[in-house]
């Protein structure tokens, strides 16, 4: 079947993820750091919601927009969060989830030989997402010394006549990093002096600790040159609802909207509905999720660094992103060995980018009592490790 | 919020969190989440301690009723005298004063409708001040102090994903 194949598919490496997926199958008893999505279930209302619009019959396609109510929910959202203002009409198109949006981003805009810049480590999919429309996903990279903030002179340097999206996805999965606006106001210029398209991913922006999330697209000249994307999955603990969403520029947003009506047509009615829903009257219980994240990213935070792990601070999403690089071990090599001797599932930090080398990924929604046992296991393992280590002279 | 309303809110869902837990949650020291605590248990902000318990798991076929109490208030002091009384009883697990068609709500438990009965017609019924009783018998729980009862929902979750 090989030959039937593109090349561009087949240059596309498997997900790093899913081979460790595999291997966490094959293991009992893990207890597991390694999930990308919340431990709250969709709270109750929004479901009952769901279920009111299946009794009352809401079984249809809606536009290819996405339900009017909706997309006017969404503008009054990013007015309050992010203070823009997006017109429900022209400049929000309603997708399957981020991911989706980010896939029609780069197809309305990207030539093939056109440079996406990408700040790592980041989420696993933008580069694919390029190579898949002939583009060229280029790596910035982000430091822990930085707090994983893009550097405006990295930035700068990596900059070409190709170059035309820059996508920021901050609060920042793996890392935590945020950026806060003296950090994109840094941006600012060098993004508008080079004419570029920022892909702006806020789908963490709920979860930002200490402080406001910050949007790129509410400096001056930035509006119409960003994308905003965000949607339900973090935020709302609606991952399996595959509802998000892109707001931006009428053309952009019209464009996206072609590609999406003939592949998707639109997203699935009862998901739009329990988005309403969570928009509406989500806030309440959100804030006491968020909370709650908050106490168990204390409490992670102080448990790594008490083992001996070096860690920032991470102040958004729900991850933490410790070195293991004073073992010797690499990303993958540490997390295959965690996961046979203690069964304790992270996510290597090079699955997200090369320069994730030498770190790994531990998602804090578990319980409280996993998340301690986890730090105990680990911390065996790191004692049993660094005095193999120090035995012969490593 | 103040660090004792912020333990107590921890505390509500949890008990079983250990101080040295609470403080890196609360960036506080261990010593002020063990002051603070102690400080609660003595003005009796907390009062005390228990188990959220299925009984029936247990294999235990105990009976609870909530038994609607009519009262004549006295002068002075209101209900609060005769409601004191009723909480002396052992079997008597907790008692409000409602609004409504009548005035004390008293939840009772036995090991038998029998008991709750007996319990009702010589205890309860039998004091000055009651006027009249409607007891319910409590038939299954569903929820408890936030706690459901049914099977606990497992984590559905992918163990890993990106």
């Amino acid at each position: 079947m090989d030959k039937y194949l593109t090349s561009t598919v087949k240059s596309i490496p498997p997900s790093g993820i899913r081979k460790f997926f595999d291997l966490v199958m094959q293991t009992e008893g893990v207890i597991s750091l390694g999930v990308g999505e919340p431990d709250f279930v969709t709270p109750w209302h929004v479901r009952e919601a769901c279920f009111y619009s299946l009794e009352r019959g809401y079984t249809m396609y809606t536009s290819n927009q996405g339900l009017l109510e909706l997309r006017e929910e969404i503008a009054a959202y990013e007015k309050r969060k992010i203070g823009v203002e997006y017109s429900p009409a022209h400049e929000v198109l309603v997708t399957i989830g981020v991911s989706e949006a980010v896939d029609l981003a780069l197809r309305a805009l990207i030539e093939p030989g056109d440079e996406v810049l990408v700040p790592e480590p980041c989420y696993v999919a933008y580069a694919p997402g390029a190579a898949l429309v002939h583009g060229k996903a280029i790596p910035l990279e982000t430091f822990d010394s930085d707090q994983y903030r893009l550097r405006p002179d990295i930035l700068e340097k990596n900059i070409t006549p190709r170059s035309k999206v820059l996508i920021l996805a901050y609060p920042n999965n793996p890392t935590g990093g945020i950026m806060r606006h003296e950090d994109l106001q840094a941006l600012v210029d060098i993004i508008i002096r080079h004419d570029l398209i920022v892909i702006s991913d806020e789908i963490y922006s709920e979860l930002t600790y200490e402080g406001q999330h910050v949007s790129i697209a509410s400096f001056p000249g930035m509006k119409d040159r960003t994308l905003v994307m965000n949607g339900f999955s973090k935020a709302f603990a609606m991952t399996g609802w595959r509802v998000g969403f892109a707001c931006g520029h009428p053309d952009l947003i019209a464009a996206m909207n072609k590609i999406h009506q003939y592949t998707i047509m639109c997203a699935p009615i009862m998901s739009q509905k329990a988005a309403v829903e969570a928009l509406r009257h989500g806030e309440g219980e959100m804030r006491k999720m968020v909370e709650n994240y908050n106490f168990r990213r204390k409490l992670i935070l102080s448990g790594l660094r008490e083992i001996g792990l070096d860690c920032f601070e991470p102040r958004g999403a729900f991850y933490c992103f410790p070195s293991i690089k004073g073992t010797g071990m690499s990303s993958e090599d540490f997390c295959e060995l965690l996961l046979r001797e203690e069964q304790v599932a992270v996510v290597p930090g090079n699955a997200f980018g090369s320069s994730g080398e030498g770190f790994i990924r531990c998602c804090y929604a578990a319980s409280v009592p996993n998340i301690e046992q986890a730090i105990e296991r680990m911390g065996s393992f790191l004692r049993r490790h660094s005095s193999a280590l120090s035995n012969t002279g490593g | 919020m103040d660090l004792k309303r912020r333990i107590l809110k921890l505390m509500e869902n949890d008990a079983h969190l250990s101080a040295a837990t609470m403080a890196v949650m609360l960036d506080a020291s261990e010593n002020e989440v063990r002051a603070a605590i102690e400080d609660m248990e003595k003005d009796k902000t907390i009062l005390g301690y228990s188990t959220i318990i299925n009984w029936e798991h247990a294999g235990e076929d105990g009976v609870t009723a909530m038994i609607d109490v009519k009262v004549a208030p006295e002068r002075e002091v209101g209900f609060s005298r005769v409601a004191q009384r009723i909480c002396r009883f052992p079997e008597v697990r907790s008692v409000y004063l409602m609004s409504g068609t009548y005035d004390l709500s008293v939840v009772v438990s036995g090991d038998s409708m029998k008991d709750i009965a007996a319990f009702v017609s010589h205890k309860l019924s039998t004091l000055d001040e009651v006027q009249s009783t409607v007891t319910h018998f409590i038939l299954k729980r569903y929820k408890r102090e936030n706690f459901i009862f049914e099977e606990p929902e497992e984590d559905k979750r992918l163990v890993v994903s990106p």
